[in-house]
């Protein structure tokens, strides 16, 4: 398929992960939103370097190093979650709500 | 003994930083000994290296590399020659004379303000020993700063009265006009020189090939004039010599006659080579000489405190002086120099040993008949009378003669003007002198109760200065008396050498100068006779009026300069206070503190607290600067 497809679905998915966490209240739909701009990353890495070896044809030394990088993103966005999750159960204990509206206290 | 001559302004300083850091530690007399005993030591190191230079050791001592940039070096050096010494044996003797009287004089003032006034008299000294010695213009306008400094602090020494206060404020900025005449000119001789030692300077102007250019020597020494008129008092910049009576009388003595106000002279005696190359700016220094001579003179004769009669008798004789500078007749001044410190002085201490005596009265009006109540007083203000006066033989005679002859030799009009002038001169110092000693005392029956003479520290230095009044003068007899008699003029002759050589030597027709001496004499005696008779009998009470009253009120100059310079001036600071100061700069300072208070308000409502927002700050951050690179890129 041609690269452009790719390229405007990892778009559209990076966009509404970008609007999601912006616009939405609740952390964990936040912390959804940011995996899925990962994820659509790890979308076009894996799209690009497919490209590449399809144009290079049969030679021998081509890099696979879009989807090697792919594994290294999942990775960080595992250990990210893992600590974000253990933030807001520490943030819901404290205030009974996810709600991100409700920490003002950086004000002063 | 050329390698001490360091000590000789060191010691002063010393007595200055010791008075002056002590004052409220050491007791009155340890500080009169102090103040006094430094001024000896230098004394007597200047006779000694008088007598050195006599013998011919004459010479530079460098010290130290004081400035120095470039190809310019300016050392740290004295200058030990014919002319130096002189000057340092008139400042340090009549100086060691003046600070004795001191000690009696200032007995009344509480011990740290006693101490002050000693601190201050030597930084003084100091001062003028430095603006004498020096071997370049900067060392010299270092004396010339100090002096002017020191005279600033004498003068408002009783600093509670705001009056005196004014007239300390008026010498020091009237001395800083003339200044700015010397920074001029020294900057000018280190653009068309390359130094500022004499030396070099004048070797400079008078070389055969690629001299300075006439253009430059004038410029130079009539910018040297401008200062020395405001330091030596000559019209226009003279209106602080009155004022500066305000200051205790041995200050007036001392730098108001003797040594302050003869810098000026010393310095264009010292530059004589260029005033002799510039006959347009020797003519000038003539004219204004002259001009005030007898300006001063017409003024004195009307005044009645007995300083201000003193004060503008000095800004008289140094026109005088400058005439003599101004005709070429340099040991002249130098010589006139020298006597007018001592009966100037003379007659400084002795007002001041009458004004003690009458418990700081100084009108004459309201003395009279002090003859009988103050003896030593009386008579050695006579012999300082005779002297300014110029009657033979006492000293006056000789210089003043000495300077109406030279001025006769160069326009008769000069010599003309000079002897009106001797003529008023003797006039109103024995007007002076008889509404003081003679006739009946007009003063009150308390006063009268506390007349009596001063005390011996105060008459013997009276008694000391009039020996040198009426000896004074025999260093210096005229050709016409005794062949080789003029020993100045044969000591100074290594310094004025140059200027003599360039002028050209004219003989002297011996007739001419015995009528010359006959007229003045003459014309001297007869007003002094006219004074003493007229005073005596008929004290000049009553209100001036007519001419009388604008004599006595200085011909309104002082109000003139208010006019003109003092009110334009300080309108136009009010104005530029109002406009620019206030509206414009006060509001740009201001502005900016305005400025950075309104945009921190608007920074800090960026810290919200609300995450949202630091997010999407974040993407829009990220989103600036990919647009950024995409465009660096292309």
């Amino acid at each position: 398929m041609p690269i452009n497809y790719y390229i405007f679905v990892s778009i559209a998915l990076f966009c509404i992960g970008v609007v999601g966490v912006l616009t939405r209240r609740n952390a964990i739909i936040i912390f959804m939103s940011i995996e899925l701009m990962l994820n659509a990353v790890n979308l076009l890495l894996v799209a690009f370097s497919k490209m590449h070896a399809a144009n290079a044809g049969q030679v021998y030394n081509i890099g696979i190093d879009g989807q090697l990088f792919v594994f290294f993103i999942m990775v960080v966005a595992a250990a990210e979650v893992s600590v974000g999750l253990a933030i807001i159960v520490m943030m819901y204990r404290n205030t009974h709500s996810v709600d991100v509206n409700f920490l003002n206290r950086l004000k002063h | 003994m050329n390698q001490l001559v360091f000590l000789v302004p060191l010691l002063p300083l010393m007595g200055f930083l010791i008075n002056g850091l002590l004052r409220k530690q050491l007791s009155k007399s340890m500080i009169g000994i102090i103040g006094s005993g430094v001024i000896l030591a230098s004394f007597i190191i200047s006779l000694k290296l008088f007598l050195d230079v006599r013998n011919g050791h004459t010479g530079v001592v460098s010290l130290f590399d004081f400035i120095s940039f470039g190809s310019v070096h300016i050392p740290f050096a004295f200058q030990v020659d014919q002319l130096s010494s002189i000057f340092l044996l008139i400042i340090t003797g009549v100086g060691f004379l003046i600070h004795v009287y001191s000690t009696a004089y200032m007995k009344e003032e509480p011990g740290e303000h006693f101490g002050r006034y000693f601190a201050y008299l030597n930084l003084f000294v100091f001062s003028m020993l430095l603006l004498v010695l020096g071997a370049n213009y900067v060392i010299m306008f270092i004396g010339w700063e100090g002096v002017g400094l020191c005279s600033y602090l004498l003068i408002g020494f009783w600093f509670r009265n705001n009056d005196y206060n004014n007239a300390a404020n008026k010498a020091f900025i009237m001395n800083r006009i003339g200044d700015l005449g010397f920074l001029i000119a020294v900057f000018w001789l280190l653009a068309k020189v390359g130094s500022v030692d004499y030396n070099i300077v004048f070797a400079k102007a008078t070389a055969l090939k690629h001299p300075l250019a006439t253009f430059d020597i004038t410029a130079i020494t009539l910018l040297l004039f401008v200062a020395a008129t405001g330091k030596s008092a000559q019209i226009p910049l003279y209106t602080w010599l009155p004022d500066a009576m305000a200051g205790p009388t041995p200050v007036s003595a001392l730098i108001h006659a003797a040594t302050m106000v003869t810098a000026g002279i010393y310095m264009i005696a010292r530059s004589n080579v260029l005033y002799t190359l510039a006959p347009v700016s020797q003519s000038v220094v003539a004219i204004v000489g002259l001009a005030t001579a007898v300006f001063a003179a017409t003024i004195a004769l009307k005044q009645n405190d007995i300083k201000k009669v003193l004060a503008y008798s000095t800004v008289s004789q140094l026109g005088y002086m400058f005439l003599a500078l101004g005709v070429g007749a340099y040991t002249g001044a130098v010589f006139h120099v020298m006597t007018h410190a001592f009966f100037k002085a003379l007659l400084f201490l002795g007002a001041g040993s009458v004004i003690h005596a009458m418990q700081h009265e100084q009108d004459i009006r309201n003395m009279g008949g002090l003859k009988r109540f103050l003896p030593v007083t009386h008579i050695t203000f006579l012999l300082g009378c005779i002297a300014i006066a110029g009657i033979p033989p006492f000293s006056g005679f000789f210089s003043k003669d000495e300077i109406l002859s030279a001025a006769y030799e160069s326009n008769k009009l000069y010599w003309i003007i000079g002897v009106i002038t001797a003529a008023m001169t003797a006039f109103y110092m024995f007007r002076l002198y008889a509404m003081t000693f003679l006739g009946k005392f007009r003063g009150t029956s308390e006063q009268e109760h506390h007349l009596h003479e001063s005390p011996s520290a105060m008459t013997i230095p009276l008694m000391v200065l009039a020996l040198l009044a009426v000896i004074g003068g025999f260093v210096g007899i005229p050709e016409v008396f005794v062949k080789d008699g003029h020993s100045l003029e044969r000591f100074l002759q290594p310094v004025f050498q140059k200027s003599y050589e360039l002028r050209g030597e004219h003989p002297f027709d011996r007739s001419t100068e015995y009528m010359l001496m006959g007229v003045s004499v003459l014309v001297a005696l007869v007003a002094a006779f006219a004074a003493t008779g007229m005073f005596s009998r008929k004290p000049d009470l009553k209100e001036a009026d007519g001419v009388g009253k604008v004599l006595a009120n200085k011909w309104y100059i002082d109000e003139l300069y208010d006019k003109v310079i003092v009110q334009p001036l300080n309108a136009f600071g009010k104005f530029l206070d109002a406009f620019i100061e206030k509206s414009g700069i006060d509001w740009l300072v201001n502005g900016v503190g305005k400025g950075v208070q309104y945009g921190s308000r608007q920074l800090r409502l960026l810290q919200s607290g609300q995450v949202g927002s630091y997010v999407l700050l974040m993407i829009v951050g990220m989103i600036v600067l990919f647009a950024i690179q995409f465009f660096l890129r292309k």
